[in-house]
């Protein structure tokens, strides 16, 4: 039987808050030899803040994973610390007491949905509405007057003063959307068609919602110029269709579906070509002088990379204001300056940790459902962290994404927040002990799928 | 669905491993690169950013960072910047020469010695503090020798050494330049002022006494003697040998003749040869020697063989065997011989030094931010040139030029001083080279010195005796006298 752990739990999170004050001191040793005055605010702010989601969790998902809420409570410190540094550098664009705010908000979504969504699988028989709500939100910011522009994405939607990303939320509508799908039709889509090699291939018919998702996502990308969530969205159905219907052809079909996209995209638009020459030779000159779609960022973010080399140059000691956007979709660039190698590798690790809890999540439930769900939820984080990071770093082309809990931005924490607290109401069903058989009922017996 | 998950989960670790795996790759494998990129500006705010170390000698401070607080905090200042330039060089925004440039890595703090107390800071969030530097230069003798130089107008050089151990102590080189005119954090200034000085014909950023060799005339003639006298151990100062007025080169038409054709009388001892110069003599005991024997000697001395100072010091060389009419003239420092003045100074550091070759150096110790020394000079031979025995006929014959002979002008009272001038001509019709070298007190030599005045800029009728020899006389004076 799995025991609740609430103590060890309790330990950990105000182990990550104490590294995140450390780290939030360091920047002020580092760049004028004193604590920073806010340092017990922010500090206060945030252990007050984990520690309401933490009575909530242990009031509503008492069996809940004990490492989810810590884990996140450091990344998003963490995140926290960086752009109060960066702020520092940059006072203009980096607002780390905007971050707070929405650290805040982004607590309380997480208790809401704790709250409210006592069973997970209520979200099953949504199943059609998370795919049209999914659907709407990716196509708000492209409605005349709603939508904006910025940074030459239209992703935006103005809502007062705010703006807001509706795609951040879309992710999560269609990743429920997908569970509920897959589970009521994974036995259509596993029937096999013809053999092809050594590959079985689904029949046509199957192909319609693999062929309408990939549609979908091609449209975020040509009328959005949002190559990231694209990206990130047909990454995550082609997993999720693996996952559900164990055949590898669906991701052979989806890789080569994403290749030719990727392939015709790049001849067609010149901003998606852009990308792909970048990311092959990053170092030339002429890129790097090429005012759009140059590899000015890239480099800057690669330069900060190599001078923070294995150890880093300490908190507030880099030089953040030199890497465009270092706070948002290069604060890993930034972090890896003043952090090192060092500090990326625990960054990556606590990533890969969270990551890990979530999968295990999947395996231990009890129901397809919710295996499928937590393994979307998990593998799409995963996959987020992977296409923006690898972006930075060069592994791959870069497209813009968020740094999930570290990069500024409300939209993504609030989404992200809301991601883990089904992953933590998942876990604390698929934990919770199974209720007790009455021993004299010898005769009957249940059999689980 | 738990298979499928499973490996879903691997391919999770797989992403994560390839973005560790590629992180690696740029921070540890490829950091320099991008670290050291032209386009990364980092390193340019980073040159300021750290108390760089002083540089020091004989308990002066000649450079030292300011802080001066926002992004370029530290700021380079040099005291008495043109007397020590050559030796020190410059701290630009994007280059740094001289000391500056081949210390750098103590004095900015990242040198692997310096490791532990990186770290240290780095725990205590401490900016990182560069390592002092102090020079073997001794002030006194420095500005002595600069300001001699700057009086008479001339281009040139001057080098002091301390015989037993090779410590440098004075390197002047002029014409030169002020290094706080490129201190500024300030790229296009720094620029413009180095373009400005790269274009002079004057040369102000060229060491001249380790960056480039001239013709080393009549000093040269203590080599010839070194090779002379150690050929045949019987062979002593008063040895004689063939002087004529003119002495026939081999397979040219134009015998080698005396300064200004003076005669020697037909044939002199060696000790007379030396101290009257007599051009004839030597061509003549080059002839008898052969080329080999007198390169093997030239080279016992460290000539041919590059040095480091640890500023790099450009090869010495006696040029290639070119037949007997070159080797008269070769033996009289002309031709193909170019030396440097540091190797002139080392030739005259040796035969002081009973022969032992000490290899010349600049930094005395390394100090660390907290005062602590770090490393010191460890004085170092070479080789051992000639036998004492020999270096002892060398030394009488260099007093005697100093005593009777053509270098009179660097007699110290109550110290004897030997020495020897060279006059060199640079080409037909053209001003010479003058040149002297000599070490003091003979009996137990304390210094070291070679004394350059470049062609043309002396007069054309300039000799190393008239010119030279007095600068000579006032390093060796402010050496002994300190």
């Amino acid at each position: 039987m799995t025991a609740k752990r609430r103590g060890a739990q309790l330990v950990m999170l105000a182990f990550a808050v104490a590294i995140v004050m450390v780290a939030y001191a360091n920047v002020g040793l580092g760049r004028n030899g004193q604590v920073p005055a806010g340092m017990l605010t922010y500090g206060l702010g945030l252990g007050g803040l984990m520690l309401a989601a933490y009575l909530v969790l242990a009031r509503f998902a008492p069996w809940a994973d004990p490492l989810v809420l810590p884990l996140v409570t450091l990344v998003n410190g963490l995140g926290l610390v960086m752009i109060y540094r960066i702020e520092q550098a940059t006072p203009k664009l980096a607002s780390a007491s905007n971050q707070l705010f929405w650290t805040a908000i982004g607590v309380v979504m997480f208790s809401v949905t704790l709250i409210v969504l006592r069973d997970h699988r209520a979200l099953q028989r949504m199943t059609y509405t998370a795919g049209f709500v999914g659907l709407g939100l990716l196509i708000l910011p492209l409605l005349p007057f709603l939508g904006k522009e910025i940074n030459g994405a239209r992703i935006w939607v103005g809502v007062g003063g705010f703006s807001i990303q509706p795609g951040e939320f879309a992710k999560l509508a269609l990743v429920v959307f997908f569970a509920g799908y897959l589970v009521a039709k994974r036995d259509v889509l596993a029937l096999a068609g013809r053999r092809l090699l050594f590959i079985d291939l689904p029949r046509a018919r199957d192909l319609g919602p693999v062929l309408i998702t990939w549609v979908v996502s091609v449209g975020v990308l040509v009328l959005e110029k949002d190559l990231g969530t694209s990206l990130l969205l047909f990454g995550a159905f082609i997993a999720m269709l693996y996952i559900a219907t164990q055949r590898t052809s669906w991701v052979f079909i989806g890789v080569l579906l994403f290749i030719g996209g990727a392939f015709v995209a790049g001849q067609l638009f010149s901003h998606v070509g852009a990308r792909f020459d970048v990311w092959l030779n990053p170092g030339s000159n002429v890129l790097y002088n090429r005012a759009f779609g140059g590899s000015y960022q890239l480099m800057q973010g690669l330069f900060g990379m190599g001078s923070g080399g294995i150890l880093g140059t300490g908190l507030g000691q880099g030089h953040p204001d030199l890497i465009p956007l270092s706070f948002s979709d290069f604060i890993f660039a930034a972090t890896g300056e003043e952090l090192g190698l060092t500090g990326l590798m625990a960054l990556l690790m606590v990533y890969a940790l969270i990551v890990e809890r979530g999968l295990r999540t999947a395996v231990a439930a009890r129901d397809p459902f919710s295996k499928l769900l937590a393994g979307g939820l998990s593998f799409i984080l995963a996959w987020q962290v992977f296409i923006i990071v690898g972006g930075v770093t060069n592994l791959i082309p870069l497209t813009g994404l968020v740094t999930p809990f570290m990069s500024q931005g409300g939209s993504a924490l609030l989404a992200n927040w809301i991601l883990i607290a089904l992953l933590v109401r998942m876990s604390d069903a698929a934990r919770r002990p199974p209720p007790q058989a009455i021993q004299d009922e010898g005769l009957t017996q249940v059999f689980q799928r | 669905m738990n298979g499928t998950l499973k490996r879903a989960s691997v391919a999770c670790l797989l992403m994560f491993g390839l973005l560790m795996i590629n992180i690696n790759y740029l921070q540890a494998v490829k950091a320099d690169g991008l670290r050291t990129d032209s386009r990364n500006t980092r390193s340019f705010f980073a040159r300021y950013q750290n108390e760089r170390g002083m540089i020091t000698a004989g308990g002066q401070t000649l450079a030292k960072s300011v802080d001066a607080g926002g992004t370029f905090r530290f700021q380079r200042k040099y005291t008495d910047g043109e007397v020590y330039a050559p030796v020190i060089g410059f701290f630009a925004p994007e280059s740094a020469s001289g000391i500056e440039g081949a210390e750098n890595k103590y004095l900015d703090g990242t040198h692997p010695d310096l490791f532990v107390r990186r770290t240290v800071d780095l725990i205590t969030s401490k900016p990182t503090r560069g390592a002092a530097i102090d020079l073997t230069l001794v002030p006194k003798a420095q500005k002595i020798a600069y300001q001699d130089m700057k009086k008479s107008g001339k281009r040139g050089a001057v080098v002091a050494l301390d015989p037993k151990t090779g410590a440098i102590l004075t390197m002047v080189s002029l014409p030169t330049f002020d290094p706080n005119t490129m201190a500024a954090p300030d790229k296009a200034k720094a620029a413009r002022v180095y373009n400005k000085l790269d274009k002079d014909t004057n040369k102000p950023l060229l060491n001249r006494a380790i960056e480039t060799t001239f013709a080393p005339g009549s000093t040269f003639k203590v080599i010839t003697s070194a090779a002379y006298l150690s050929e045949d151990g019987t062979r002593d100062v008063n040895t004689t040998v063939e002087a004529p007025n003119v002495l026939p080169l081999p397979g040219t038409t134009i015998g080698l003749r005396n300064y200004h054709g003076e005669s020697c009388g037909g044939r002199t001892s060696l000790i007379d040869a030396l101290t009257i110069s007599c051009n004839t003599a030597f061509g003549s005991m080059a002839l008898e020697m052969g080329y080999d024997t007198l390169n093997a000697q030239a080279s016992k001395f460290g000539i041919g063989q590059p040095m480091s100072i640890p500023l790099s010091v450009v090869k010495s060389d006696l040029g290639p065997d070119e037949g007997k009419a070159a080797l008269a003239q070769t033996a009289i420092g002309q031709r193909s011989n170019q030396m440097t003045p540091l190797q002139m100074a080392v030739v005259a550091a040796s035969v002081a030094n009973q022969g032992k070759v000490m290899k010349p150096y600049l930094v005395n110790k390394i100090v660390s931010p907290e005062g602590d020394e770090i490393d010191s000079a460890r004085p170092q031979e070479v080789d051992q040139a000639i036998t004492p025995a020999v270096a002892d006929k060398l030394r009488q014959m260099m007093i005697s030029v100093v005593q009777n002979g053509t270098g009179t002008a660097a007699q110290l009272p109550g110290i004897t001083v030997a020495g020897k001038t060279g006059t060199a001509e640079t080409s037909q019709g053209a001003a010479s080279h003058a040149w002297f070298i000599s070490f003091a007190p003979a009996e137990d030599p304390k210094v070291a010195v070679a004394v350059f005045v470049e062609s043309g800029s002396a007069g054309n009728d300039a000799t190393g005796g008239a010119v030279a020899a007095p600068i000579a006389h006032d390093v060796m004076q402010a050496v002994l006298g300190q």
